[in-house]
């Protein structure tokens, strides 16, 4: 009865026309045939193409180079398709794999999925031919149990080595209720521990060369510097890194898996602890992605707040990383200045949100609520505040010869290198390549505000930590242009999915009192489609690739996280480094492993 | 009481000067853990301990009933001998050091012909405190804090020796207390600058202290040499490392600032205040620098402090032979 009557009242746009006339996708069938391409429509905005597993490797050297090539492999997951009830007119398949190639210059994305089926789940790896396929395709056998052919080391990535079974497969129970209590016995502890160990050899290390050992150090999963759980074996010759692994999962707690069993409107909360740091930032691609399943346009309030608030959680998000990022080099004080700062923005947060760290404010439709009475005030003592101490952060990193010294031309990468890699945001500006997601893919009304994108030139440790001050400036302007022209109006779209609906609708007549029981109940539910959001978050590029199954919970929620391929890259950039160095570069970055893991 | 001869005074005296000296390099070193917390809260825009007592002062009490009601931990997979031994050689050897320091014209230990080289020798000693720990403790981040400590304390105190040879040239003597009162016209910070310079970047150095605190760099090695130590063991690097800085400032103080000279006040008090102003350098170094890589430290020492403390012994020889009276 619902589902009915939430249909025929949302007035979502069509599905867009024309994405399988793009020119990639007319280069694609021209060079391969048309009937080995199956196009499916969806909300993705993006041209998705089903391929044969066969022609995989091929279309995908025929995108990495020449006229069509695209710059980097932006995600690879996998969908259990066993349970999806709605798939009319796709390819049969038990298991789709999804890639996600993306061309930041010109503006083009494509997926292309490959279908599978259940009794032979293996692919050739894509490793030859995008190297930073690697963990993506650890993940996916990881979670799914479907096998890459050609892998360099198919091994679990985020579950421990002795983990049984598949998460993220459908029969696979995604509540601890389901499973009998945990225990741990000693001997099993011993066994964990044992699986843990770091043998060289399996990663083609050696454990020296003729006159001399290495030591292999295991830095974390629990060190100072590590930011949260993150482990990394260090192969060391004295003091330099021959080699190292980067060891994450520590901090896994199956985001996407929880996904699935929230309504999507009760998943919101999930959200703000992919990127801890990050708050509301992390609810925007996800609810915005939940919008354009739901077809809702928000009011230009709401919109405007939700701007105004990411803008506040950017600013929090980069002082935390400054303080860090001075302190990983040695200095001891700024961090303390910087989390007063965090303070003076929390302030304005408590006000506006009610919560500090993991608001969960934004709803589907718009925010939890509007603006408080003397918002303004807040945000103007927070504007007036900040200039004069970035000043100061700034002039610690400029003049301190010290600094410049641990910093200058320390782990530094190009352009390339960092497309290559799936590097995004900061750390991708700071080698002077101009993409922001703000300016170049606008969303939640970016387009109508006043900003600049700073540019790195180096790559190094010292512009990434620049980027990020010079950011913290910028939107800075955004939220003053918040503040001068916050629109007036509704903060919440005036829509049958907007969840929880306003509340003065509810009491005028029967019919909007039973949506609002049902959605507050069951929750919204979804006309099935694909949709994706990508926004330009504290760390870099975040997005939700959402699955509807016409249902009120999703299908399949893929977060792709900027901080996950940042930690790939490690290795390649800091082999022949210092450990010093290793430790400024881990806090140029700026990720959390909650960011990481999922 | 025929036994109380003149000697005999004298030699009680000196116990009991001696014994006042230790306890308060000892209880001035551990109450410097509470004034640099408190120190660094006022640099830092916070206030540090300010619960225990008045202004938080009894936060010491606090802290050492803390440490020594902790469990007394030696890992199963160390070298016992060498782990209960570190930390004793850490404390003793800098406490010994002590002896040496004249603190007023009446006070102090021991006035040994050969001061200064005692105090070398002492801390050339403190270093086996460190690599005991850090061999002892079958870490891997204690054993690179240890061969940090090493190869660093080696380059270090090349020139910390060095650069001292320019103050025992002018005043002819190794004995501290010559060397103060050689200083009652003018302080050697004037004709030794260089030499200064270079002392206190060894002297930072040999204590280990932010920016050369390489051997514990936290970020990097988790605590270093002392990652495995606990309670009172722990406890005494701990002390010993502020009483290192106690002992450095005040040499700093008795070789290049005129020790207890200074106009209108007590010896004592000029003493005082003097390597009072250098603890707090200490503290204030910490609160203000980054700390710069393991490999700069080393070539900074050696290419560039080494060669200045070596063109200052030169000049300063050149010059006492140019006063030299001439024609013997």
């Amino acid at each position: 009865m619902s589902e009915s009557h939430v249909f025929s009242t949302s007035r979502g746009p069509a599905l867009p026309e024309g994405l399988d006339s793009a020119p990639v996708v007319q280069a694609l069938m021209q060079r391969f045939g048309a009937d080995r391409f199956h196009f499916q429509n969806t909300l993705t905005g993006m041209p998705v193409l089903w391929i044969a597993r066969e022609d995989l490797l091929e279309v995908m050297r025929f995108l990495r180079q020449g006229e069509h090539a695209f710059e980097m492999l932006f995600d690879l997951h996998a969908v259990d398709e066993r349970l999806r009830g709605n798939r009319q007119g796709l390819p049969e398949a038990d298991f789709t794999v999804f890639y996600f190639l993306t061309d930041l210059s010109r503006g083009r994305d494509l997926m292309l999925k490959v279908a599978l089926a259940e009794s032979d789940l293996r692919l050739p790896s894509l490793t030859p031919v995008w190297p930073s396929a690697n963990w993506y395709e650890r993940e996916v056998f990881d979670m799914f149990g479907i096998e890459f052919q050609g892998h360099p080391r198919l091994v679990r990535i985020l579950m421990p080595p002795t983990w049984k079974g598949h998460p993220l497969r459908k029969d696979y129970p995604a509540r601890a209720t389901e499973f009998d209590p945990y225990s741990m016995t000693m001997e099993g502890q011993d066994k964990e521990q044992e699986a843990l160990r770091f043998v060289p050899e399996e990663w083609g290390m050696k454990r020296g060369t003729d006159d001399q050992d290495y030591m292999f150090l295991n830095f974390g999963p629990n060190h100072p510097a590590a930011h949260g759980a993150f482990r990394i074996v260090l192969q060391l010759d004295g003091e330099e890194l021959i080699d190292c692994v980067p060891d994450i999962g520590y901090h896994h707690r199956g985001a996407e898996k929880m996904a699935e069993r929230q309504s999507w409107h009760s998943y919101i909360p999930y959200t703000d602890r992919i990127d801890y740091t990050g708050g509301v930032m992390n609810n925007l691609p996800y609810v915005l992605a939940v919008e354009k399943l739901a077809g809702i346009q928000v009011p230009d309030r709401a919109a405007t707040i939700r701007v105004m608030m990411a803008e506040m959680f950017r600013i929090n998000s980069h002082l935390l990383f400054l303080g860090t990022y001075y302190q990983d080099v040695g200095a001891m004080s700024p961090v303390f200045f910087t989390f007063t700062d965090r303070q003076k923005a929390y302030e304005v947060i408590e006000a506006i949100t009610g919560f500090r760290m993991h608001p969960a404010w934004y709803r589907i439709g718009g925010v939890a609520h509007d603006l408080p009475k003397g918002w303004d005030r807040l945000v103007k003592n927070f504007l007036d505040w900040m200039p004069k101490r970035l000043n100061e952060y700034q002039r610690v990193m400029q003049d301190n010869a010290v600094f410049r010294d641990r910093t200058r031309d320390i782990a530094a990468y190009d352009t390339k290198e960092a497309l290559e890699w799936g590097i995004t945001g900061p750390n991708l500006r700071a080698t002077g390549f101009d993409f922001d997601a703000r300016k170049q893919r606008p969303y939640s009304g970016y387009e109508n505000f006043d900003f600049e994108v700073p540019l790195g030139t180096h790559g190094d440790i010292f512009d990434r930590g620049l980027m990020r001050i010079e950011e913290m400036r910028q939107s800075l302007r955004i939220i003053e242009q918040c503040l001068k022209h916050m629109p007036a109006g509704d903060f919440k779209a005036d829509h049958p999915l907007t969840t929880p609906p306003p509340r003065e609708k509810m009491k005028e007549h029967i019919e909007t009192l039973i949506t609002h029981f049902l959605q507050v109940s069951w929750g919204p539910v979804l006309k099935p489609n694909e949709s994706f959001q990508m926004i330009e978050a504290t760390k870099g590029l975040n997005s939700y690739y959402l699955t509807s199954d016409g249902s009120t919970v999703s299908y399949r929620t893929r977060i792709r996280t900027p901080s996950y391929p940042h930690l790939q890259h490690i290795p390649v950039l800091m082999r022949g480094g210092f450990v010093p160095d290793l430790i400024a570069h881990i806090a140029s970055i700026d990720f959390v492993m909650a960011d990481v893991d999922r | 009481m025929s036994w109380l001869t003149g000697d005999v005074v004298d030699i009680i005296v000196a116990v009991i000067q001696a014994i006042v000296i230790m306890l308060v390099a000892v209880v001035v070193g551990a109450f410097m853990s509470f004034v640099e917390r408190r120190m660094l809260g006022l640099w830092q825009d916070r206030y540090g301990p300010n619960r225990v007592g008045p202004f938080g002062l009894f936060q010491l009490g606090a802290d050492m009933l803390k440490m020594f009601f902790k469990e007394d931990w030696i890992p199963p997979f160390a070298d016992k001998r060498l782990f209960v031994l570190a930390p004793m050689v850490s404390m003793g050897t800098i406490i010994l050091a002590f002896m040496v320091i004249p603190i007023t014209p009446s006070w102090g230990v021991a006035d040994l012909n050969i001061g200064l080289l005692f105090f070398m020798a002492m801390a050339g000693l403190n270093v086996y405190a460190v690599l005991f720990a850090g061999y002892a403790s079958a870490n891997k981040y204690a054993l690179i804090g240890a061969m940090r400590a090493s190869a660093q304390t080696i380059s270090y105190e090349v020139f910390l020796g060095l650069s001292l040879m320019g103050v025992v040239a002018v005043t002819g003597s190794f004995n501290l207390r010559d060397i103060v009162e050689a200083q009652a016209g003018l302080w050697f910070i004037v004709p030794q600058f260089f030499g200064f310079v270079t002392f206190l970047i060894a002297g930072i150095a040999v204590t280990h202290r932010h920016p050369f605190d390489q051997p514990e760099a936290e970020q990097e090695l988790a605590d270093g040499f002392h990652i495995e130590y606990s309670g009172m063991k722990w406890g005494m690097f701990f002390v010993g490392e502020y009483i290192g800085i106690t002992l450095v400032s005040s040499l700093l103080v008795v070789l290049f600032f005129g020790g207890w000279h200074g106009p209108l006040l007590p010896p004592f008090v000029w003493f005082a205040l003097k390597t009072l102003f250098f603890m707090m350098l200490f503290i204030l170094l910490r609160a203000a620098l980054p700390r710069p890589r393991y490999d700069r430290v080393m070539s900074f020492g050696w290419k560039i402090c080494l060669p200045l403390t070596l063109i200052n012994l030169l000049v300063t020889g050149v010059v006492i032979l140019l006063n030299a009276p001439t024609g013997q």
